[in-house]
């Protein structure tokens, strides 16, 4: 390499100004899913009570390898694309950053505490926008004031004001666009070290998309990580600088994102 | 695959890496220390979530909340119904009305309390997967939201005791300290069942009858002197130590003049009654927080 043979030059010796700090860094993870798939067949309650005595597992327990063996450090100040076809492991991958799956084996290690963002992030349905505003800023850990401080912006940011005094109607009468929308401005309003978005730019109209295409670069800016899964590549292309491509639960590709995604592109044309 | 170097630049692993600039295990339980300040620190969300779930439960009702009062009146009307006057449970009972009430509002603090707490995991999956707080704070606003309830039913109960014939005494401040016992004890099984409800979500299906014979065993119905009467004596002296026995007789206590204790004794009884509160409200949070990292999972 470059830097060995020029290692005796003392410009390159001397201590980096600026060291990279990693934020995320997997170490050949593996998530393993235990599903259930219900009473199935020949399960009789005998058979069932005969598992529970001797605790053998029930033979309708299917294990499914979500993600296997994925390494890569993820440094202060970047956006990463998740990229990979239906069920190639994002977003369980995304969810074991978060810490909300364990991993089987190797590790994950964060900075502070991982935001997860996803459309199906559900709130209280049977209550005001405004209400879940403030209940979804305190689940995050803001204190009142700050809340009262902040939540004129984030229904403004939503947008759900547009059409009328929608902020004092309960969720159930949002459109699907609308709570998404709603859902996507309450994380977004607070600073987080690591940030993993789920799909959250796909809903929404064109406008919104672009407000926050805006403030994930804005989080971004503010020494965060932002981990973005999506299927459409565009929006990917216009906020990550660095894609990761999953496919079966492993690594693919992990680089500059035009290179991936010119790759990627190739790969599902080609099927 | 495990020792591929994170980062060229340094040829650190990537352990050493995240051990270098103090990265943490994702998902790593904190000690009960750092996860009791937490929850100190989420006091207002526990509070505000309690009041959405308790405005949220009777949004869709044209009477609103006036239902937090119809509901245990309702209940209590059919009760003294069929005990009171078909099956005229009343005997030996001065004031059966208010025995009555008081022993059903009692209980339905705790039974409603256990019941929605088997789903507080369970059935806020969303919430717990989407955003990271201390769980405890949802079984914990259960309780909350139930303990307001209750203050609401206390007025209504108040007012029975009253219009039934009992004098207003001093001893209806004992009355405070056996709701706030019983509260911690509460609080504690919620999240003890919480924790059970997240992993057996059986337990929603069993729960109806484990607590249809606690009350049956808590003497709401009838005289709490038919276990002392129709026990054999050894099970009398299990039942005397039944914490639902305890609260509801403490607080039928403060309330009902001519009333007697199973155990003859108001002292060994608020004992017992502190006991519970303890064991439950301690053993309940540990037992909860051991499984902190858990939850949202499978």
């Amino acid at each position: 390499m470059v830097d060995l043979e020029m290692s005796n030059d003392v410009t390159v010796t001397l201590p980096r100004i600026q060291e990279r700090i990693p934020t995320v860094v997997v170490d050949d993870a593996h998530v393993v899913y235990r599903v259930h798939k219900g009473a199935a067949g020949n399960s009789s309650p005998v058979a069932a009570f005969k598992r529970m005595v001797t605790r053998t597992s029930a033979p309708n327990v299917r294990v499914v390898n979500a993600v296997r063996g994925v390494t890569f450090t993820a440094y202060r100040g970047e956006a990463i694309g998740l990229i990979g076809t239906n069920g190639s492991g994002k977003s369980t991958l995304l969810r074991a950053i978060a810490g909300l799956l364990p991993v089987e084996r190797g590790a994950v290690y964060t900075q502070g505490q991982p935001s997860l963002l996803g459309v199906n992030a559900a709130l209280l349905n049977d209550l005001p926008g405004e209400r879940n505003v403030t209940l979804g800023c305190l689940a995050m850990g803001m204190s009142p004031a700050e809340v009262r401080r902040k939540l004129p912006e984030i229904i403004e940011f939503s947008g759900i004001n547009q059409r009328g005094d929608f902020a004092s109607l309960p969720m159930r009468t949002y459109s699907s666009g609308m709570s998404a929308r709603l859902r996507f401005s309450i994380a977004a309003a607070k600073q987080h070290d690591v940030l993993l978005i789920d799909e959250a730019l796909a809903t929404g109209d064109k406008a919104f998309r672009k407000r926050s295409e805006q403030r994930v670069r804005e989080l971004r800016e503010s020494a965060g990580t932002v981990f973005l899964v999506s299927h459409q590549l565009s929006s990917v292309r216009d906020t990550c600088e660095r894609t990761i491509w999953l496919e079966s639960g492993e690594i693919r590709m992990d680089g500059p994102t035009a290179e991936v995604l010119a790759a990627y592109e190739a790969f599902t044309n080609g099927k | 695959m495990a020792n591929l170097l994170a980062d060229p630049d340094s040829g650190l692993t990537p352990a050493q890496l995240a051990a270098r600039h103090g990265l943490r295990v994702a998902g790593e339980r904190p000690s009960i220390g750092r996860y009791s300040g937490q929850l100190w620190r989420y006091r207002h969300f526990i509070s505000a979530y309690a009041h959405a779930k308790l405005t949220a439960s009777f949004s869709n009702a044209r009477l609103g909340q006036l239902w937090q009062v119809l509901t245990p009146l309702t209940n209590a009307a059919v009760y003294y119904l069929i005990f009171g006057l078909v099956l005229e449970q009343s005997r030996g009972i001065p004031n059966f009305i208010a025995y009555l009430t008081t022993g059903l509002f009692i209980f339905n603090f705790t039974q409603v309390s256990v019941q929605q707490g088997t789903q507080a995991i369970s059935g806020n999956l969303g919430l717990i997967r989407a955003l990271h707080f201390p769980r405890a704070c949802l079984p914990l606003a259960i309780t909350a939201t139930q303990f307001q309830q209750l203050v609401g039913s206390l007025v209504v109960l108040l007012a029975i005791v009253v219009v039934s014939g009992e004098p207003i005494t001093l001893m209806w401040l004992m009355l405070v300290p056996a709701v706030l016992l019983q509260t911690v004890f509460n609080a504690g099984l919620t999240m003890a069942v919480a924790r059970l409800g997240a992993k057996a979500t059986d337990l929603k299906q069993v729960m109806p009858f484990v607590l249809r014979a606690w009350m049956y065993g808590s003497g709401v119905l009838y005289s709490v002197h038919l276990f002392a009467e129709n026990l054999p004596s050894w099970a009398t002296a299990v039942v005397q130590y039944n914490p639902m026995l305890i609260y509801i007789e403490l607080a039928r206590m403060s309330l009902l003049e001519d009333t007697h204790l199973l155990n003859d004794s108001l002292p060994l009884t608020w004992l017992i009654a502190l006991g519970w509160a303890a064991l439950a409200g301690v053993g309940g949070y540990l037992y909860f927080w051991r499984g902190e990292q858990e939850y949202g999972r499978g």
